[in-house]
């Protein structure tokens, strides 16, 4: 008999630390088929971020480093320009990529370095308990924004993808989401293009995904991924950005 | 046969010193009075097969140390104050990941912007860790170019050997000033397996680089394994000159730059007939505590640097009240002078 479904064994088979309905587990589990359908576990080096994700490495079966907040993209711009042989990505949350961080992920971007980043953008700090991140819609409550987020205290929420895609280095940029199956096979075939675009050699590939954190959204898993579709895919539309 | 002798500035000879050191890896910022070093970087490691990055900032800058030194490079960034408090959040998370790299910092003026002038205001940072948590870094002090050549190649391999950041800590003088540099011979190193470095998984099970020890014990257990090497180092990597010390009744105490200048008035003193030595720590962390040695009671200390007394702190604890330390320091901008050494002597004897 044919198999036709396998663990992947770019991922251990151990339970993960993640709340009911976080989408961390799914995003790992994608980076891992992708890994193995591509063929390159052995030559993989991932950079887990600082956040909710920070032990990603005791799920992912390759190499991997830890980087300091928001500095993953230096990180792996070292790691890729001394091991060019190597696939390099970095997973980085909204805060470490689009807050502490925008200054690295910006300049990587420049410089088009030949990398790829998976962005898991659950407009929240996760793992700290819920503060406002630079993604937090207008009006959604966080620990630091308690009667919603205000343009005028706190500003609008960033949109770091579009930025990025007005910088030539960039090759490629797609926002998805994981609000049903089929948002979740369709994130997998962008995860799977930004790898590709890096053994290609064609420069910085970003994915954005829509993730849900329903621990502090206040909301049950159904509800988070009906959020995501209903609210925040208007903030954030979701398909090909450049 | 004869070396080879060229007129570099220090800032140079920390570069030329590091590829001959084997270095193939070196992200930097401008600062002055470090800016020769990134220059001379930028046109001669790539013809040296390594990689040159000018960093966005010195924040990017010493993570990508991180990243190139994860990744098995030799790597090395230089810095000048101002920017060496900024990657104090990487010396952390190397010195957390066991990570071997160079740090160079040319000392300038400060508290915050400072001044351009030579200052060694940065003692305490450099010698205490300088980031978050228990570590400590190897601190090298070059007097002059030749002696910058020769430690940052040592420097590198003591970071290889311990599996440590080493910072080689020279002023704005010691950056601008050129002296003749006899070249090493020898070949280019190789760089030292390591078997921990992240080069992809093949045949092995995945190394992880990390400084995250969130499980119950484990990060106490860790620092303890660091504690270990420092002990170790303590032991095996104190580094001093020491000058006319035996019938000295004062003994001049200064690193560095200064050294160079407490050295000329030694001199005029000993014309002068006046008994006077001289220690220079070479390794600041580990700080020669030996040199200090119990000597007849009469003897006394006189630290001199260019700060308010950083160094100084080091001097009293390694002399733990044996003897009485008496202190000459000027900073931001001021250099004690020959003259004024010699006159605080006089004052002593």
């Amino acid at each position: 008999m044919e198999k036709i479904f396998a663990h992947p064994e770019a991922l251990y088979d151990v339970s993960t630390h993640y709340c009911p309905g976080c989408g961390h587990g799914i995003a790992h589990r994608l980076v891992a088929e992708v890994v193995d359908e591509l063929g390159i576990r052995e030559k993989t080096i991932g950079i887990a971020p600082v956040g909710c994700a920070v032990v990603a490495y005791d799920y992912w079966k390759f190499d991997c480093s830890e980087a300091a907040h928001g500095r993953a993209l230096a990180v792996a711009t070292a790691i890729k320009r001394v091991r060019p042989q190597n696939i390099v990505f970095t997973y980085q949350g909204d805060g470490d990529l689009a807050a502490i961080g925008t200054n690295e992920t910006i300049h990587a971007a420049n410089r088009g370095e030949n990398l790829t980043v998976v962005f898991i953008n659950n407009a929240v700090y996760g793992m700290t308990g819920g503060q406002m991140a630079p993604t937090t819609l207008l009006g959604q409550k966080t620990s630091t924004t308690v009667n919603g987020r205000t343009k005028e205290k706190h500003g609008y929420p960033l949109k770091i993808s579009e930025m990025l895609a007005l910088l030539p280095g960039v090759c490629y940029v797609e926002r998805v989401s994981f609000h049903n199956p089929q948002g979740v096979c369709k994130a997998k075939q962008a995860i799977k293009q930004a790898f590709k675009n890096q053994m290609d050699n064609s420069g910085f590939s970003l994915v954005e995904v829509l993730s849900p954190c329903p621990t502090y959204w206040g909301l049950s898993p159904k509800e988070s991924l009906d959020w995501i579709r209903d609210v925040m895919q208007k903030e954030f539309p979701l398909g090909r950005i450049k | 046969m004869l070396r080879k002798r060229i007129l570099i500035s220090g800032n140079e000879a920390i570069a030329e010193g590091a590829i001959q050191a084997g270095c193939n890896f070196y992200a930097g910022y401008p600062i002055t009075p470090q800016n020769e070093l990134i220059a001379y970087m930028a046109k001669y490691m790539p013809a040296s097969g390594g990689v040159f990055i000018q960093a966005e900032s010195e924040l990017a800058a010493i993570n990508m140390v991180y990243g190139a030194s994860a990744a098995g490079a030799r790597a090395m960034t230089s810095s000048s104050s101002p920017g060496v408090s900024l990657k104090q959040e990487g010396i952390s998370y190397i010195s957390g990941s066991q990570l071997p790299a160079v740090i160079v910092n040319i000392m300038r003026g400060g508290p915050g912007l400072g001044n351009i002038a030579p200052a060694q205001s940065d003692y305490f940072q450099a010698t205490r860790g300088g980031g978050h948590g228990d570590y400590r870094l190897i601190v090298l002090a070059p007097a002059g170019v030749q002696e910058a050549y020769d430690l940052t190649q040592t420097g590198f391999r003591l970071a290889d050997k311990y599996r440590i950041a080493v910072m080689i800590l020279g002023d704005g003088i010691l950056g601008q000033m050129m002296e003749p540099v006899k070249l090493s011979t020898q070949k280019i190193t190789a760089s030292p397996l390591r078997p921990w470095a992240l080069t992809g998984c093949k045949d092995r099970k995945p190394n992880i680089v990390k400084s995250f020890f969130l499980r119950e014990g484990d990060l106490e257990k860790f620092n303890l394994k660091l504690q270990k090497n420092y002990q170790i180092i303590k032991k095996n990597e104190a580094r001093y000159e020491g000058l006319l010390l035996d019938d000295a009744k004062i003994i001049l105490v200064a690193y560095g730059t200064m050294a160079r200048i407490a050295k000329s008035a030694l001199n005029q003193l000993r014309l002068a007939g006046k008994k006077v030595g001289l220690i220079r720590p070479i390794s600041l962390w580990p700080f020669p505590e030996k040199a200090f040695q119990p000597r007849n009671k009469k003897v006394k200390y006189l630290a001199v640097e260019m700060s308010y007394g950083q160094m100084l702190e080091d001097v009293k604890l390694a002399v733990n009240g044996s003897a009485q330390v008496d202190f000459l320091g000027r900073s931001g901008g001021g250099i004690p002078s020959e003259e004024e050494i010699i006159n605080r002597v006089n004052k002593l004897i």
